[in-house]
């Protein structure tokens, strides 16, 4: 079918030169995507708050009651008996990133269904270099809950040493992409915000509470093996230990090698999912539309 | 490695170009067969009642959907292997509204700015002149949650012609909105024709929303039934309005219709 004629005075003006896209225009995209993030964040700040009274809860109220109960022996990474307060404290780290990781997943399915997922989706930049540059917007505000929890923590006595504030971030940085692309993988396969409930129940309390986040493993091995092994196949586990160990400077290489790995895993499998030829969201009747 | 059609000496290339597409929602048929072409700077009519396909032509156009039969080109560039170079001359108003309300107006369309690789001064500037375009200097600092369904269809129009694109999409832009704001709005889009060469394809269900001189394409429950001039799908039809022509290529009474126009 041929096209319809084109009005004479229009003729010069089409079709358009665009300039290529260089590594400026995605240093503008991605800035565009994290400044986004960051605002949406700091304009819901019962959502800030939520998310630096969940830990602290933890740690003012549950370790203060199991600090009598459960005792830790002198492991790796600390060289002396310490309070229970500093040993959960890297859990509690990975727990907002855990919970943030999830939350960024239910803000995807929640963009899906109010539609603002589109605008992103439909910009000319590679479908990948959107999803990486959303993960990375996520992880910087995961980040700035964590370090805002390490401060109140700071006050209530619970200290790293000053070094580990800084060799942390980078496992922080890992642990929260891992997560971040996990929820994103997550968010492909959630057909509606009803159904992130269950995320709720199978992904986060399982992948919370099966980790030496708050008990170390050799407690829960002589507790329970099946569970030990449970534990050991959780990727969270490893995020915590990652953690765990970079607050003193120190690098844990199975943990990084198995976060790393989820990491790339979860990546691929999410830009699949979201990959219009080929991923799970063609499938999908579309919202906001009729047909 | 480009996909580009090129065109010979003195054919133009389409502004859009679609060639067999199908698409199914599992068993559920959505699209069959449909075949049109849009020239640069025309105002298209994508004519259908709700469920003719509309959204999902919409969505594959966009390439929120992979295009799995047939081929669209969008000056050229296939939308399935150049996506990137297609949707760089595209702007699109989804049916939904997509802003983030949380959000000001200036911080929405800054935020598209940045998704074309437009940032600082450029994108303030965009900004301000495009505001004026549709009526809404003055609020670029006001939340999206504070403005009219008409404002935030302007805002989206606005969002929409950020990176200068040349070919815009609307899907169902007017639905939910008063009579005042629809004329409005359809007003704006035919002016940027008028005066931008901006090619628009304008999908609707309301019949009042077509002019004598658009061009039609007509989906009836995923199949192409009508397209050309009104004059053309007219005649064609054996009608004595567009009005009645739709009527029949719908096979619903004239009442039925009367009831979707506002």
């Amino acid at each position: 079918m041929s096209a319809p004629a084109m009005p004479a005075k229009v003729a010069a003006l089409t079709p358009v030169k665009f300039e290529q896209f260089g590594l400026r225009h995605y240093l503008i995209c991605l800035k565009g995507i994290v400044v986004r993030e960051c605002l949406r964040f700091l304009h819901q700040r019962e959502r800030f708050i939520s998310s630096l009274v969940r830990p602290l809860v933890w740690l003012f109220i549950f370790a203060a009651g199991f600090r009598q109960v459960l005792g830790v022996s002198i492991i790796p990474p600390y060289k002396t008996y310490v309070l229970y307060e500093v040993y959960i404290t890297p859990g509690l780290c990975g727990m907002i990133l855990l919970f943030s990781g999830m939350q960024s997943s239910l803000s995807m399915v929640y963009d899906r269904e109010m539609g603002n997922m589109r605008t992103l989706l439909v910009s000319p930049f590679p479908r990948w270099f959107l999803l990486i540059s959303k993960m990375l917007a996520g992880v910087a505000v995961s980040i700035a809950q964590v370090y805002a929890f390490l401060i109140v923590a700071w006050f209530w006595g619970v200290k790293a040493p000053p070094l580990g504030y800084l060799t942390v971030l980078p496992a922080l940085f890992l642990s929260g992409m891992m997560l971040c692309a996990l929820g994103m993988l997550l968010s492909s396969m959630i057909k509606q915000l009803e159904n992130f409930a269950g995320i709720m129940n199978f992904v986060i309390f399982p992948g919370y509470f099966a980790s030496p986040a708050l008990y170390p493993l050799w407690r829960i091995q002589e507790a329970s093996p099946l569970l030990y092994k449970i534990c050991l196949a959780n990727p969270f586990t490893y995020a915590v230990e990652l953690i765990r160990f970079a607050f003193y400077g120190q690098v844990e290489w199975l943990s990084l090698g198995v976060v790393a790995g989820c990491t790339l895993l979860f990546l691929a499998a999410a830009i699949i999912a979201y990959d219009p030829s080929r991923g799970l969201m063609t499938r999908k009747q579309d919202t906001g539309g009729n047909a | 490695m480009q996909h580009v059609r090129t065109s010979g000496p003195g054919e133009e290339v389409a502004a859009l170009d679609l060639a067999g597409i199908s698409h199914s929602y599992g068993p559920k048929r959505a699209l069959h067969d449909v075949s049109f072409s849009i020239a640069p700077g025309t105002f298209t009519v994508l004519l259908g009642l709700n469920g003719a396909g509309k959204t999902t032509l919409f969505s594959l156009i966009s390439h929120l959907y992979g295009t799995r039969r047939g081929s669209i080109r969008i000056f050229g560039h296939d939308v399935s292997r150049a996506s990137g170079e297609a949707l760089r001359r595209v702007g699109i108003v989804f049916q939904a509204r997509t802003l983030d309300l949380d959000l000001s107006v200036h911080q929405n369309l800054s935020y598209h700015a940045s998704l074309h690789g437009i940032g600082g001064h450029q994108a303030r500037q965009r900004i301000a002149a495009l505001l004026d375009i549709v009526n809404m200097q003055g609020r670029q600092h006001d939340k999206a949650r504070s403005l009219s369904g008409g404002q935030m269809r302007r805002i989206e129009i606005a969002r929409a012609l950020l990176h200068r694109p040349s070919l815009l999409l609307l899907d169902e832009a007017t639905v939910g909105l008063d009579i005042q704001s629809r004329a409005g709005i359809l007003a704006t889009i035919r002016k940027l024709v008028e005066t931008e060469g901006i090619g628009v394809l304008w999908a609707t269900h309301l019949i009042d929303e077509v002019e004598d001189g658009d061009h039609v394409v007509v989906l009836r429950q995923g199949d192409l039934v009508a397209t050309g001039k009104v004059a053309d799908v007219v005649g064609t039809s054996g009608a004595s309005s567009i009005r009645d022509a739709f009527s029949r290529l719908n096979r619903i009474e004239t009442s039925g219709i009367a009831e979707m126009s506002p």
